[in-house]
């Protein structure tokens, strides 16, 4: 079938029906490098806006940094652009076993092996390491990838309510049949900003005879006293089984991903993993850069100690101002304003005032509970924050939701 | 009839509804077009429907239209022999 007037229309229906329904994305261009103040076009082609920068996942600020950025440089003079190969044919640098071995010693696990992405981490390890003799355990609010990799796994699958340990126990009694048991959570839930209670995780998968995946790639860096992640900050180091994660966001934010943890684990990953056995690994250049900030962070506890007083300010900010946020440790901090269009409305207000911040709504969280979410950097300096803090003060009496409670803002906007 | 079907919700609002949510559910409540129950953890109810009453519902009979309120399981069973 070519692509003729009839195949076209089905695609330009099925754009209509997300243009209509709200749910059709649009880039914004970025015309900087990332980091707490950039220029951006929005919509792209229009004039370039200089806005404070309230919505990337750049927790450490290095993703900019000079440190890491020459380092970059000189990854690519030493070791090249690209490698033109996936890894087991030759498609592996010295420098590639080197990073392998840094995020072992990072995390405290027994070995790691590197993916493009932490997408394909979570969606190649669970196919790699279980069968259909075996039973996935999943809270509720784990990542895209993670529930996309379960799908292609053949072990059986369930789900536990978020954080709820009872409901979680409960799943794990009622498997007790299967050959293993794997609990999978995230460190921290990007859309809520809270954190996995891994120490009871833990406590229940020793009772329960089960293994524990997380996907740390919201905390690692930064979570914990030395920024080894939610495993450091619950006191479980070393407990947990498969920990995958990502070089895209606080490890200097390019791209790239691991599974790191028991050594047969990871070795299975190399065997039969597929994203890993039929794409390129992270380039070089990346793979310097990394190196770099583990380098950085593992000298200096400062960034992430800035980020964690950055973070105090900001949800004490807000809490005292009247908003609705949800609480957590973290630097993802939600602004909850329960209705979609609001969410929009108030973000739009948001980057007229210089501040750069996404409103998300249903299907991207559950419906009725649509949010700002806004996330901290180490980059960012007080006087960011508040102008930042000024800007939400200003639309927050704009549309009068300060000090009220949800109910009174759902009877003012709806759900 | 009823029990079976007072069964079935209960075991829905257990397992779906957060605490604090106070949404109603009844027989006819969408769940999943209603946004209670999402495609990834409507595998728990067909195990639960599987496990409770011995049977194997295939994936092609396990449509979300099929899981979509508890009247639409309800008929669905029907073809398991299940009343």
């Amino acid at each position: 079938m070519s692509f003729n007037d009839n195949v076209r229309q089905i695609y330009i229906d099925q754009l209509n029906e997300m243009k209509n329904g709200g749910i059709f994305k649009e880039e914004r261009a970025i015309c900087a490098p990332q980091d707490s103040e950039i220029d951006v076009e929005f919509p792209i082609g229009s004039e370039k806006k200089h806005v404070i920068n309230m919505c990337a996942n750049n927790y450490l600020g290095l993703s900019s940094h000079p440190e890491v950025v020459k380092a970059a440089h000189e990854g690519l003079d030493v070791r090249g652009y690209g490698m033109s190969s996936v890894r087991f044919i030759c498609g592996t640098q010295d420098i590639h076993k080197t990073l392998e071995q840094k995020l072992t010693e990072f995390l405290g696990t027994e070995d790691t092996i590197l993916f493009p992405s932490c997408m394909d981490a979570n969606g190649g390890v669970f196919e790699a390491v279980l069968t259909d003799q075996d039973v996935m355990i999943a809270d509720r609010l784990v990542h895209a990838s993670i529930i996309d990799g379960m799908r292609l796994c053949k072990a059986q699958n369930d789900s536990f309510k978020h954080s709820d340990m009872n409901h979680l126990e409960q799943k794990l009694q009622l498997h007790q049949d299967k050959r293993m048991r794997l609990i999978i959570t995230d460190g921290a839930f990007s859309m809520d900003g809270d954190l996995a209670k891994l120490d009871k995780i833990v406590e229940l998968a020793e009772k329960y005879n089960s293994m524990v995946f997380l996907d740390d790639s919201h905390s690692s860096g930064y979570i914990g006293k030395t920024g080894r992640g939610t495993q450091e900050h619950c006191g479980v180091m070393g407990k947990i089984d498969i920990i995958t994660t990502t070089l895209g966001k606080a490890l200097g934010g390019a791209s790239g991903g691991c599974v790191s943890g028991r050594k047969e684990i990871v070795e299975m990953c190399r065997q039969k993993a597929r994203p890993y056995l039929f794409s390129n690994t992270v380039a070089p250049v990346i793979v310097e850069g990394a190196l770099r900030v583990l380098d950085i962070i593992s000298k200096s506890t400062e960034r992430r100690d800035k980020l964690e007083d950055n973070t105090k300010f900001w949800r004490k900010g807000l809490t005292d101002a009247g908003f609705i946020i949800k609480e957590g440790e973290t630097a993802i901090v939600p602004v909850m304003l329960f209705n979609a269009k609001l969410s929009q409305d108030f973000a739009k207000d948001l980057y007229a005032e210089g501040i750069y911040a996404v409103g998300f709504f249903f299907p991207v969280v559950p419906k009725g509970q649509a949010r700002i979410r806004t996330q901290l950097s180490a980059a960012h300096e007080m006087h960011h924050l508040e102008k930042a803090l000024a800007a939400f003060i200003k639309v927050g009496k704009k549309y009068d939701i300060l000090g009220k409670t949800k109910q009174e803002i759902i009877d003012k906007y709806g759900m | 009839m009823s029990a079976l079907k007072d069964v079935i919700l209960e075991y829905v609002k257990n397992e779906y509804l957060e605490e604090g949510d106070d949404r109603e559910v009844n027989f006819d409540t969408p769940l999943i077009s209603g946004g209670i129950v999402d495609s990834f953890s409507m595998v728990s109810l067909k195990v639960f429907l599987e496990t409770k009453y011995n049977i194997s519902i295939p994936d092609a009979k396990a449509s979300p239209e099929a899981f979509d309120s508890v009247n639409n399981i309800i008929v669905l069973l029907k073809e398991f022999g299940i009343e």
